[in-house]
């Protein structure tokens, strides 16, 4: 347990104080309107107090490990991936888009893997289940959701790859979400908006955004500045269409079910 | 106590199954892609155990803290009945949860970076400052008015798609006319702004003021928040990157 010591004393208390300074506003918030509209005491006011130090305490060592096991190598991985001399691209050549297949594998298995251990995902998952009794499981949500997100970044790595412009395959997603919002049943909706919002948080934007910036500062003509940028957009909007998606699929398999088993019947 | 115990072992074994597929992909890239070794493994162990006890209690405390408190306060201001208390409430929450977020800080100072570099604003220091400042501003404004709107949705329960839609139909239009150099940050500081404490709040105030309100459903009302505060953002940056 002496490395628990050891790192409570540096990294720890920093990263404890600066998730204590994203708190604090919405702690002060909380407590003005308490204090000066609601006027009463909240119920089981001292669990809520030990529940929002489990999740200081819990963010804080969440984001420490991250720093300590998986940025750094997340980030250099995403480097070296995108160095023309790994993937055998002679400089000078013509960008060919199909020199960058590693890349495109590599940004859909990161996009899948950090979306399912995103905490604001869990928590917007948990709930979700919570309120729709069991009906949607938390764990097909974000299952969903991370599917979304690993066709997201990997279309977005092969956008700056190609240097195609980014409003057009934003559109191209809108259109879909619209078209898919007359199909799918009503309840998944508004979840459906929401997980494009959830998916980008502490642990996908880092090493996202590491990828992105790397292939636009390695890919002659690309600017790492205009577009390094994006690839967060392409990790929002696609969520939104792989969890209508999921929802006509549930759907139809039900409704396909139910045609079977009355055929069965006699 | 050993109720409690077990249940806090489960949720052990939930982060430790969550962390799996990351900790996969990174192992499968560096020894068969890259065909490198791991640097310090004792280093990366470490850090493993600590994320899979942070994440459990971050969901322990959830359900603890974040949720119950979230629920309690939609409900207690719903019951009070003052609709301009409510939507303050809203504002201050996004606004006040937005303004000192570390990602956005963090992405105002690249925007601003790029502005200079592409003459939109003067290439001085103070320039640069002026231009972040305003444009973190201008971001938290965003996600104040972005749970107003989707608060007021709530309180009058139409449907969400008819904002959405219309939202994505001005950020089309508005891109047009924006700087091309202000697009891409525009786009992406919508999936920035929601923290990992705000989002849990934000959900629960939703969820709390749905169950609340008669005639509302949690499950079609409740949800959608989060959706407006990803939204909002993306036009008013690109607005302020016309008018600056």
């Amino acid at each position: 347990m002496a490395f628990l010591t050891e790192i409570a004393q540096t990294v720890f208390a920093q990263t404890v104080y600066a998730t204590a300074y994203d708190v604090l506003p919405i702690v002060v918030i909380l407590f003005v309107f308490q204090a000066l509209v609601i006027r009463k005491k909240p119920a089981h006011l001292k669990r809520i107090v030990i529940g929002f130090v489990y999740v200081l305490v819990g963010l804080s060592l969440f984001l420490v490990g991250l720093n300590e096991a998986l940025f750094p190598l997340g980030k250099t991985m995403a480097r070296q991936l995108t160095d023309p001399g790994f993937l055998g691209i002679v400089t000078g050549s013509d960008v060919d888009w199909a020199d960058y297949l590693w890349v495109y594998a590599f940004a859909a298995a990161i996009g899948f893997a950090t979306t399912i251990a995103e905490p604001s995902l869990i928590a917007v998952a948990l709930k979700a289940q919570d309120v729709s009794g069991w009906a949607m499981k938390a764990f097909d949500l974000r299952i969903a959701v991370a599917v979304g997100v690993a066709i997201g970044v990997a279309v977005g790595t092969y956008r700056i790859v190609t240097g195609t412009p980014l409003p057009l395959y934003i559109m191209a997603g809108y259109v879909i979400v619209i078209l898919q919002t007359f199909v799918a049943s009503k309840k998944i909706i508004p979840l459906a908006f929401d997980s494009g919002g959830v998916t980008t948080s502490t642990v996908t934007v880092p090493v996202v955004a590491a990828l992105g910036l790397g292939l636009a500062s390695t890919i002659p003509g690309r600017s790492p500045l205009i577009d390094g940028f994006g690839l967060i957009a392409f990790a929002s909007v696609f969520p939104i269409i792989s969890v209508l998606g999921y929802d006509m699929i549930v759907t139809w398999l039900r409704r396909r079910d139910k045609h079977d088993s009355k055929e069965d019947m006699p | 106590m050993s109720k409690q115990i077990y249940r806090f072992l489960g949720l052990l074994g939930g982060s430790a199954r969550d962390l799996g597929p990351i900790v996969l992909v990174i192992a499968f890239f560096q020894i068969v892609v890259l065909q490198q070794p791991f640097p310090d493994i004792g280093g990366i162990v470490r850090g493993l155990i600590c994320v899979v006890l942070g994440l459990a209690l971050f969901v322990q405390g959830l359900e603890m803290g974040l949720f119950p408190i979230g629920e309690a306060m939609a409900q207690a201001m719903a019951r009070k009945g003052s609709l301009p208390m409510l939507l303050l409430f809203a504002f201050a929450l996004g606004f006040g949860t937005t303004v000192a977020e570390p990602a956005l800080i963090a992405v105002v100072g690249e925007a601003a970076t790029i502005a200079g570099a592409a003459g939109a604003i003067a290439d001085t220091a103070e320039a640069r400052e002026s231009y972040a400042f305003w444009l973190r501003i201008t971001v938290a404004v965003s996600v104040g008015v972005a749970l107003v709107l989707g608060v007021f949705r709530i309180l009058v329960g139409w449907p969400i798609q008819y904002f959405i839609i219309g939202g994505y139909i001005l950020v089309i239009s508005i891109t047009a006319f924006a700087p091309p150099e202000i697009v891409g940050i525009a786009y992406d500081s919508g999936g920035v702004t929601t923290s990992t404490i705000t989002v849990p709040l934000v959900t629960a105030l939703g969820v709390g003021l749905a169950s609340t309100i008669r005639g509302r459903n949690p499950l079609l009302d409740g949800f959608g928040l989060i959706a407006f505060a990803s939204l909002t953002p993306m036009i008013f940056v690109m607005i302020f990157g016309m008018l600056a």
